[in-house]
């Protein structure tokens, strides 16, 4: 009996060509080389994840993937206007670290005026200098597809070095940008260290143009040190025909906090994928995220939080706004090992499905192997209480304004627990607005 | 047309009003009358129509209405939305005021003011003009500045609850308030408050429509008329006196009589 493979799509044949003609240019040494060979084998053998990747059964991206786009030419450093950058955030003095069509862009950086506690040092030239740097050793590494496409083709990237004790008052800003006329491919890698005792906001960026049906499969690293404090922030407004993964490898070291909150409201098709270790006793991590969806936007938001140390507290909340044919999926693991007793993790996933053909699945998982835990999650969906509306209604307000006062209430309690006041207001701005377009 | 007319039409005007819900018809036949100025208890027992009657004036979209007129100082009460109607200067105090959460007091007010005032070509009032209205509202009705700050009615007593629905219709200033069954679940000293808040709003301009079930707020808050509604329809109409005399006799006979 012959073991039955599928036949290659026309994205990863085109995959396969892009990365047969690419590797002898793409950047790094004869190591870095043999890392992108080794990724791509291990891509190839199993090809783009579909639904039979448990994984990745929501969202079929051997499906959602129809072809592969050319690697993206890195702009003209002419090309290249500071005040695109500006908008971004406004009102919020940031420390930028652009990443513009997939590399590392000085241009559009702040690197050499920033903060006396941060270093900002280009990938590849990063890594030459770091022979001895093991990914798999700082964070933890997932066996999967689209990071091992990352691996393979890496642009570029930046590598962002917070000092021991420092408190970096702007947030630092990562920017990720495609400027272009045509559909291309990127895939940024960048590695976030945050020594013990470091306090830093870090808060990304994502933009694109509209019309174009780019892809960015992005893998960022961040290593948080013993007792620091880290928020990091990130604002997905791609391109409505964009294709956005990103890969998150994280370790989080004794008695820090580790904040997150993921925004999503632009691209076709995102995938947020966050592996997180809590690596040392008693740190306290928020994950959380919201997600405004309409047309037949498709966002998913897969994390695994791995307590390998006793008594930390993880939290996660994630609402989803789903108007017409746009689906959220969720799907939470928390792994509890057998030494980390006093565990305390919970999770919580709200959908509001605003029509009848928007979907939202979630699913959550528990692997517990100590005794001495607390952990539990839940997950609503459903649509606006009509019973609220009439409330609101009875009082004078229009059926319309009252849906807006719910949904930006339902997004908020999300919102309300980012740390940085200056995003929070921004994004329940960009709330409002999106009610606003909604008409 | 006369030029009095204006004076003439009823601030409320229900005739033969026949509504269903879910199939079942829970008013046949009602009529009601309220004039401007003119306080009006419903009395009857559970099941009788009182909250459809509150319900289907505001216009909650799961009641049916089958037949039947209801005018508001003239205009076709039930051809407006439900917004459109509080705008007019209609005003229903739930029985069951519901908790928003994510939705501040102050926010929810603001919003609801200045939304009828938009319908009503009015101009919005400004920050400083609302929050003057608000504390001298809420400190009349002792509702606390910090309840203001918190989402609406979450986490309050049930006697908060009903307090936060007079302040909502202190500041909306309503031609004609419809207060549902204001009374349960109130302990006598937030029966007392709430009772003040609305002695404090009664006005010759100003008319109510009380709904319950228990004599005891009528002590409080001395109605003109008292109705006894009974199986979906007006059974007898009389003074407030009429409304100690169910309190001694209860309801019993008029379900007899209705049945």
């Amino acid at each position: 009996m012959t073991e039955l493979r599928p036949i290659k799509t026309a994205a990863e044949t085109a995959l396969a060509e892009a990365f047969a003609s690419a590797k002898a240019r793409l950047p790094g040494d004869r190591e870095v080389a043999a890392r992108r060979e080794a990724a791509f084998r291990r891509f190839e053998a199993d090809g783009l994840p579909s639904r039979r990747t448990e994984e990745w059964k929501y969202t079929d991206l051997r499906a959602l993937m129809r072809d592969a786009k050319p690697l993206a030419v890195p702009p003209a450093a002419r090309a290249l206007q500071p005040q695109a950058l500006g908008d971004a955030l406004p009102g919020i003095a940031a420390l930028n670290v652009a990443i513009v069509n997939g590399v590392y862009a000085p241009g559009w950086s702040d690197a050499g005026a920033g903060d006396p506690g941060v270093t900002i040092t280009e990938l590849f030239a990063w890594l030459a200098e770091h022979t001895d740097f093991r990914l798999d050793r700082a964070v933890p590494e997932p066996v999967d597809l689209a990071l091992a496409l990352n691996s393979a083709f890496m642009t570029g990237g930046a590598v962002v070095h917070v000092r021991k004790g420092a408190r970096v008052d702007r947030p630092i800003h990562l920017a990720c940008r495609f400027v272009g006329d045509s559909p291309a491919a990127m895939y940024p890698r960048t590695l976030v260290f945050v020594e013990p005792g470091a306090q830093v906001t870090l808060i990304e960026t994502c933009d694109g143009p509209a019309g174009l049906d780019y892809q960015i499969n992005g893998a960022l690293a961040l290593v948080v040190g013993d007792g620091a404090q880290v928020e990091r922030i990130k604002i997905g407004n791609e391109g409505a025909k964009a294709l956005h993964i990103e890969t998150i490898m994280a370790s989080i070291g004794a008695r820090a906090s580790y904040r997150e909150f993921a925004f999503t409201s632009g691209s076709a098709v995102t995938r947020n994928q966050l592996f997180l270790r809590c690596s040392g006793e008693g740190s306290n991590v928020r994950i959380a995220g919201a997600n405004l969806l309409k047309d037949r936007q498709h966002v998913d938001s897969t994390l695994v939080v791995d307590h390998a140390a006793g008594g930390c507290e993880s939290r996660e909340v994630f609402k989803s706004v789903l108007e017409d044919e746009s689906r959220a999926v969720f799907q939470g693991k928390i792994v509890v090992r057998p030494q980390a007793q006093k565990t305390d993790g919970k999770m919580m996933t709200q959908a509001l499905l605003l029509s009848e053909k928007a979907e939202a699945d979630n699913k959550p998982e528990l692997e517990i192997f100590a005794d001495d835990v607390q952990c539990g999650h839940g997950a609503t969906a459903g649509r606006l209480d009509e019973n609220l509306l009439f409330y609101l209604r009875a009082r004078g307000i229009p059926a319309k304004e009252a849906e807006a006062l719910l949904i930006q209430a339902f997004v908020g309690e999300a919102i309300d627990g980012i740390g940085h006041e200056g995003v929070r207001d921004m994004l329940n701005g960009r709330v409002a607005a999106w009610l606003e377009a909604r008409g | 047309m006369r030029e009095d007319e204006e004076d003439d039409v009823a601030m409320l005007e229900v005739k033969d009003l026949h509504v269903t819900v879910d199939g079942r018809e829970i008013l046949k036949g009602l009529d009601l009358t309220v004039n401007k100025g003119e306080i009006h208890a419903i009395m009857g027992p559970n099941g009788s129509g009182k909250s459809t009657l509150a319900h289907v004036l505001a216009g909650k979209d799961q009641y049916e209405v089958t037949g039947g007129s209801v005018t508001f100082e003239g205009v076709d009460l039930l051809a407006l939305e439900p917004d459109e109607r509080a705008a007019k200067g209609l005003f229903l105090a739930f029985q069951y005021p519901l908790e928003i959460p994510g939705v501040t007091t102050m926010n929810f007010l603001r919003t609801a003011i200045n939304a009828q005032r938009k319908k009503r070509h009015e101009l919005e009032l400004t920050a400083p003009e609302f929050i003057k209205k608000v504390r001298e509202a809420s400190a009349k009705l002792g509702v606390d500045q910090e309840m203001l700050r918190r989402p609406v009615n979450v986490g309050f007593s049930g006697g908060e609850k009903k307090r936060n629905e007079i302040l909502q219709m202190a500041l909306l200033e309503p031609k004609l308030g419809v207060l549902d069954e204001t009374d349960s679940g109130l302990d006598i000293d937030a029966l007392k408050i709430v009772a003040d808040g609305v002695n404090r709003l009664r006005s010759a301009e100003r008319s109510m429509i009380v709904i319950t079930h228990y004599q005891r707020l009528l002590n409080h808050i001395v109605p003109d008329i008292v109705h006894v509604l009974s199986r979906g329809r007006i059974v007898r109409t009389g003074g407030k006196e009429l409304a100690l005399e169910l309190e001694a006799k209860g309801y019993a006979g008029y379900q007899d009589e209705a049945a």
